[in-house]
């Protein structure tokens, strides 16, 4: 009888727990908005269905500042660009989505290829630095992020750091690399090689890497991770994961950021970019949307909160990074790297990727 | 042995149940398979439709001897992970169910629970804790001065990896026969002096072929489809290779490449089948039910321990720990966890559902299988493992590409997630079912009838209450694995429908470890409670049987 007790205990337990969360205060509003049709809350204002390809933890506060300030009902599915991307492909043309926001500009272009994007008003697309957004406005960039070597600060300063990322292939370098070959960010730098330096070029530079021994790494994060403990001595990374790590572990985290001086593709600036969905329902809500992802409060926000580059003119950069005019980066057009599949081959056929 | 396998009473089976013929129960049974096989097969048909526009150069990718070559380290690999899988996990299921190692309970509660950890978070925290620089590495330099560990990448640190995070699959298996199993054979066998070491490989291990070919079968799969732990361990393996190609959106090439991987499932599927062969597992028709008698362990109980402890130590209590460590320090940095309420009540009600469907529709399956062998029956049953081995986001695109075009009603709907895991994790509810029913023997059921109760009574009455531990051990195997599932619950779930699974890959791709830990220790937790559950029923449930 003991254990009939023991059991029938737990089972209440378990459903007592299950059935407080959802009406927890802080909660409830979250669960009836996801909960209740979009039409039937919505109210005058509407609703808008976005897919991020950016993680809620970086984007979901702004998407919520923009949602309190309209009144419009966002509704967000988030995914990894790649995975929303094959998702909007999948839909065509009977997607729910109205906005694709993208990681990187790799998975906007192959939307915009397959003709799911719809011209954005030009008041959006001017507002955008010309070098941050398609030349044809079917998309704008969002945030900027920067190619930045990141380094041991134990064993290296930056004056032991070679002025521009081919100086890698030095054999002086061999095991003390890190790199991320199937991170979408370091597939664009590579691109960008194969625009500026040339397809012959950048397999010269790929299979000196790769004779430096470099070890592999699934994306910047833990690239970041290893140099601070001192598996390897520097990475190539996205400028921004250093600061997460910050936030968490003090200024005692041992690695920091080096903005390559030499120019070329090592010092490329990438940028995060939003589209509007052509067979979308709420056009209206869709461009405000955007309209509000490049405003001063937005672009505030990025670079405040996740530590990106802003966009737009008269929006100060994040505090404490070198400023986005000293970045030297790459003069190089938005479209010419669209060629993803071009440097996937490259990477295969050096034996980057398998 | 052979005496027990081949019981002539099979062959009253097969002619008592043809007598049965058509009967309503037949209809609903063949009903029941043939919806299933349609879900089951949409994987594969989408997979079909878009391969056609791979062309020549993604024929010219799947030949190239570098992909063929990652193809046999797959395989490689796949066939390691089950065999250590299998050591682990059978030593373990033996002790907690038949033994009396000390906290035999809190162990059999424990162990299945790795489960639940999803692949990518559990070899990031491996990775963190014994990598060559990580947590152990530092607390050895301040001690002994060790300024690096051997590398634990590779070859080594996937089966490692993948070895603690599948074992449970074997075990929950192998515990559901054993806990079924008839005590008299192994009892025989020690009366006729055999030392319990080897009653336990001559009697014991035999009769376990089904629930070890069961839940190696899923091992060996799980490893097929995994990307999380081999990316982090930097071994190259076949799902990596269809992964680049979504990355640089080819969903043609990667459309190929999967086919490849069903053909290799193929090839595991048939191997299993060839293993069991055709055999009766069931007890002799007079055998009562009955517990097993516990073994006393002796010198051996604190070892046995040991063992105990030392596999959940690695498994459970080391990412535990590290989780809770990345917690702490956040918190402690000042970073901010969101309210996972919401996200919790989802990932137990989705998780719930799912194990109540996949348990509903298995016994119809397993019966088809175990009591009208034949080829279509055979077919059924291993069609269901043909979408297993796919990673995760193929059968996802599948059901996108089906439901947006096709059943918009359906589409991001709570009924397509749960449809979306059905078809994910049917195979691992079928393969526990299928083992106990094997254990039933058919003149209990014969006899019902020929009492002059219907199918469906006899089903009710007597079959479904003998089948509870398979149903027990594959509810919890799909619950514990829907907890995790990503992909399907990104793409597919109602919009905005967050899970603890979500919310954890959410924060740590873009390195929040504070916000991960928080409802990945959520994860485990919610996870223990139905397992405790589950481990206390089944203690009851032996005390109900002991009047017998």
């Amino acid at each position: 009888m003991k254990h009939v007790q023991w059991s029938t205990l737990l089972l209440v337990a378990v459903l007592a727990l299950c059935a407080c969360s959802p009406i927890q205060p802080a909660v409830s509003t979250e669960a009836t908005a996801t909960e209740a049709a979009p039409a039937a809350t919505a109210g005058e204002a509407g609703s808008l269905v976005v897919y991020s390809g950016r993680s809620e933890n970086l984007v979901g506060p702004l998407f919520e500042q923009f949602k309190a300030a309209t009144g419009i009902n966002v509704e967000v599915r988030y995914g990894s660009t790649s995975e929303v991307a094959a998702t909007l492909l999948e839909e065509g043309a009977n997607s729910p989505a109205d906005v694709f926001f993208a990681q990187d500009p790799g998975g906007i272009g192959a939307i915009a290829n397959a003709g799911l994007l719809a011209p954005l008003p030009e008041e959006i697309v001017n507002a955008v630095k010309p070098e941050f957004r398609s030349p044809d406005g079917l998309w704008v960039g969002v945030a900027g992020r920067a190619r930045v070597v990141v380094y041991n600060t134990d064993t290296l300063t930056e004056a032991d750091l070679p002025a521009d990322i081919a100086d890698f292939t030095d054999p002086a370098w061999a095991g003390r690399i890190g790199w991320a070959p199937t991170n979408a960010s370091f597939q664009v730098m590579v691109t960008a090689m194969r625009v500026l330096w040339g397809e012959e070029e950048t397999r010269a530079w790929l299979e000196g890497i790769q004779a430096n021994e470099p070890i592999v790494y699934e994306g910047n994060a833990p690239i970041v991770e290893a140099v601070a403990a001192g598996e390897v001595e520097v990475g190539f990374v996205n400028h921004y994961y250093l600061y997460r790590f910050l936030a968490e572990q003090g200024e005692a985290f041992k690695a920091r950021n080096y903005f390559l001086p030499g120019g070329g593709p090592g010092s490329l600036v990438m940028v995060a970019p939003a589209g509007r969905l052509a067979t979308g329902q709420n056009e209206e809500n869709a461009n405000a949307f955007i309209a509000y992802l490049v405003s001063a409060e937005a672009q505030q926000y990025f670079t405040e909160t996740t530590n990106e580059y802003p966009v737009v003119e008269g929006v100060a950069g994040p505090e404490g990074l070198v400023a986005i005019e000293d970045l030297n980066a790459p003069d190089i057009a938005l479209t010419d790297l669209a060629d993803l599949q071009g440097t996937t081959l490259l990477l295969q056929d050096v034996g980057v990727l398998p | 042995m052979q005496t027990v396998k081949k019981t002539h009473l099979g062959e009253v089976e097969r002619h008592t149940w043809r007598m049965t013929g058509f009967s309503g129960g037949t209809i609903t049974l063949w009903t029941i398979g043939a919806l299933v096989a349609i879900a089951l097969l949409l994987p594969t048909i989408y997979l079909l439709i878009r391969a056609v526009g791979a062309g020549e150069a993604g024929w010219q990718n799947l030949l190239r001897p570098r992909t063929l070559e990652t193809l046999a380290r797959t395989i490689w690999l796949a066939l390691s992970v089950t065999v250590l899988s299998a050591l682990i996990a059978v030593p373990l299921a033996w002790l907690t169910v038949r033994t009396d190692v000390p906290l035999r309970r809190l162990w059999a509660t424990l162990t299945p629970l790795p489960l639940v950890i999803p692949s990518y978070v559990g070899a990031y925290l491996l990775a963190s804790a014994l990598g060559p620089r990580g947590l152990l590495q530092q607390g050895l330099e301040a001690t002994l001065g060790i300024e690096r560990l051997p590398s634990l990448y590779g070859f080594p640190g996937a089966l490692l990896i993948l070895t603690l995070l599948s074992y449970p699959y074997l075990l929950l298996s192998v515990r559901a026969t054993l806990l079924r199993m008839d005590p008299a054979l192994e009892e025989a066998s020690r009366s006729l002096g055999h030392s319990t070491w080897r009653t336990f490989w001559r009697v014991t291990v035999p009769l376990l072929r089904p629930a070890l070919g069961a839940g190696g079968l899923l091992v060996a799969l799980y490893t097929l489809r995994d990307f999380g732990a081999v990316a982090l361990m930097r071994y190259d393996t076949f799902t990596r290779v269809i992964y680049v190609q979504y990355q640089s959106f080819d969903r043609s090439q990667a459309a190929l490449l999967a086919l490849a991987l069903i053909a290799v499932t193929l090839i595991f599927i048939v191997l299993e089948a060839r293993l069991q062969r055709r055999a009766n597992y069931f007890q002799g028709a007079t055998g009562a039910q009955r517990p097993p008698i516990q073994i006393a362990l002796g010198r051996w109980r604190w070892p046995a321990f040991f063992y105990c402890a030392v596999v959940v130590l690695f498994s459970l209590a080391l990412p535990a720990l590290m989780l809770l460590y990345w917690l702490v320090r956040g918190l402690a940095a000042g970073e901010t966890v969101m309210a996972l309420g919401t996200a919790t009540w989802n990932a137990v009600l989705a998780s719930g559902l799912a194990a109540l469907v996949t348990v509903a529709i298995a016994p119809a399956i397993s019966l088809l299988v175990v009591r009208r062998p034949g080829w279509l029956t055979y077919l059924l049953e291993r069609l269901t493992y043909s979408a297993y081995a796919l990673p995760g986001i193929v059968v996802a695109l599948a059901l996108v590409f089906f439901g947006a075009n096709h059943a918009p009603w359906l589409y991001q709907t709570l009924p397509m997630l749960i449809l979306a895991y059905t078809i994910l994790f049917l195979p691992q509810a079928v393969g526990t079912v299928r083992a106990s029913l094997l254990q039933i023997h058919p003149s209990l059921e014969e006899a019902a009838q020929s009492l002059g109760k219907g199918p469906a009574r006899v089903f009710l009455t007597i079959t479904l209450p003998l089948l509870r531990p398979g149903l027990w051990a594959g509810a919890s195997m799909v619950f514990l694995t829907a907890m995790k599932e990503l992909p399907a619950t990104l793409l597919l779930a109602p919009i905005g429908f967050k899970t603890l699974a979500t919310a954890v890959w959410s924060a740590v791709s873009e390195a929040f470890f504070a916000a991960a830990a928080a409802p990945a220790l959520l994860i485990i937790l919610m996870s223990s409670l139905p397992m405790t559950f589950l481990i206390l029923h089944e203690q009851r449930h032996e005390h109900d049987h002991r009047p017998l």
